[in-house]
């Protein structure tokens, strides 16, 4: 009876030209990350499978970002960071297309993929991650292939693994954060914690360099000064206000600081939403980020067309985080359900992150949130009173991050 | 007027319809924040560390939040996690996974 009363609402809510198509309305996906995949997931399970739903997504498997930093460490293998895809066609009906999506037409409600065909859509859920914006580091972009970013988990991951074997001992490795937002806020400073936890065991002699943009660590500050300055003491070095601006061989220019010299050289430029919301004229803030209708992640330009993830304007500390991507992807899908069954919106979705942050090869930090919806603002806020920090880095929520990661990919994929 | 009256109810059948289905819809969708930690639809993993919420009985998932709240149950971030969600919210959570079918998630 519901699943017909949502076709019915379907059919309704549907274009003349797509409805003559299928009985079902469709919903394309782009972008097979945390947000995407969810997105797919989520829309199939809240419609009971009566929305068709399309993933596109050029790579062949799910490879995790977060605890791609254990691969750096040596610790895990690219292996244990990817998942294959194909759960969400077998068990939820997602109909995967290998492709990049090169144009939107949101008047006519249609993407052009790069291998030529067009597909149609009633809504269309983009989930494209982020796009480093080269031009902001002078000579980074030139460098690309020898100074390194891996901060998409993927080949450079273990590109820059490599590099970090091959460092002698003695050597540097400088890793430069740029100013905030920016793709996963407490993963560089992981990142120089399990660098360094490498370096204690294979080269003792190596230091790790922090050149951040920011004013101070932009999350769980405390929690990793301590550790740097206990467990890395002589190790690594934090130098806030250090913003990059240029790349020349082995040295980083900034824009007041000194220069440096290092033998690996790990740097992060600013980022904004992936290359096709920009294109597609949906990057609206700051020609950045994508505004959105935070009730429904709508895009603030585009009817049809809802924007989730990293790719997002963010306000009141809505993390650019994996865990927050897979949160809103479920708003976005349940919002979607709804209008296409004729519904109204939930007056007050909710959001939770939660995120894991290791500091050596057996010890972990959370930080984690809760945000609502406040109808009157349009905005998320943090519940009051809600969330926090861990008191210190310990051994059970290293074990617990594992389990995190384990649950969280089956939520996203299977 | 008998006839009548059959005719609005049946008029207002599926909006009533309508209605239950927009609930379980937000409540699904409020549910669906667990998942992470959780499993999907309140099913973790096999040997998870972390609890599954499927089938768990109502009275005990609201002492469970309720105790995470007050600080008389310990823990990492369930305690934050738990002070995040209203009163009305926790008993809605707790029907909809007491409702789900118990199993691991793949």
């Amino acid at each position: 009876m519901r699943r017909r009363e949502l076709l019915l609402g379907a059919a309704a809510a549907l274009p003349i030209a797509a409805r003559a198509a299928t009985a079902k309305a469709r919903v394309l996906v782009v972008g097979g990350g945390y947000g995407g995949a969810t997105a797919a997931k989520y829309l199939r399970l809240f419609s009971g499978g009566s929305i068709e739903v399309t993933l596109i997504e050029p790579e062949a498997a799910f490879v995790s970002c977060p605890m791609s930093n254990l691969v750096l460490s040596g610790q895990w293998q690219m292996g244990d960071i990817t998942r294959a895809y194909d759960q969400l066609t077998t068990q939820h009906g997602v109909q995967l297309v290998r492709d990049t999506v090169s144009a939107i037409d949101a008047d006519k409600r249609q993407v052009r993929l790069t291998k030529g065909t067009t597909l149609a859509y009633d809504k269309l859920v983009l989930s494209p991650g982020i796009e480093m914006i080269w031009s902001e580091i002078e000579g980074l972009q030139a460098a690309r292939g020898r100074v390194l970013q891996a901060w998409k988990a993927g080949e450079e991951t273990a590109a820059l693994r490599r590099q970090l074997e091959a460092m002698p001992d003695g050597g540097v490795f400088a890793l430069a954060i740029p100013e905030a937002p920016y793709r996963c806020p407490p993963g560089p400073y992981e990142r120089a914690c399990l660098v360094a936890d490498y370096f204690k065991k294979a080269k003792p002699r190596a230091k790790v360099l922090i050149l951040d943009a920011n004013e101070d660590v932009t999350s769980k500050g405390p929690l990793f000064k301590r550790v740097w300055a206990e467990r890395y003491a002589g190790m690594v070095e934090y130098r806030p206000q250090n913003k990059c601006v240029a790349v020349d061989g082995d040295t980083i220019r900034f824009e007041l600081a000194d220069d440096v010299r290092a033998d690996v050289l790990n740097v992060l430029p600013p980022m904004r939403a992936g290359a096709i919301a920009v294109s597609a004229g949906l990057a609206n803030s700051n020609a950045r980020w994508c505004g959105v209708n935070y009730q429904s992640f709508e895009s603030s330009v585009a009817r049809h067309i809802h924007v989730i993830g990293d790719a997002i304007q963010i306000v009141n500390a809505m993390p650019k985080s994996g865990h927050m991507a897979n949160a809103q992807a479920k708003v976005a899908a349940a919002a979607i359900v709804a209008e296409l069954s004729g519904q109204a919106p939930d007056p007050a979705p909710m959001l939770t992150n939660t995120c894991y942050s290791f500091v050596d090869a057996g010890r972990a930090v959370h930080v984690a949130s809760v945000h609502e919806y406040v109808a009157a603002e349009r905005i998320y806020k943090p519940v009051p009173g809600a969330g926090g920090l861990s008191a210190t880095p310990n051994e059970m929520e290293a074990r617990y991050a594992f389990n995190w990661a384990r649950t969280i990919w089956s939520d996203v994929l299977a | 007027m008998r006839r009548f009256l059959a005719l609005a109810l049946m008029a207002a059948l599926p909006a009533l319809a309508q209605d239950d289905a927009a609930k379980a819809l937000r409540t699904r969708a409020l549910a669906a924040n667990c998942a992470g930690c959780h499993g999907t639809e309140g099913r973790a993993p096999a040997d998870s560390l972390v609890p599954g919420l499927a089938g768990m009985p109502v009275t005990h998932f609201i002492a469970q939040m309720k105790a995470f709240q007050s600080g008389a149950r310990q823990g990492t971030l369930m305690p934050q996690l738990a002070k995040g969600f209203s009163e009305v919210q926790i008993v809605q959570l707790a029907q909809y996974f007491s409702a789900q079918r118990q199993g691991a998630a793949k």
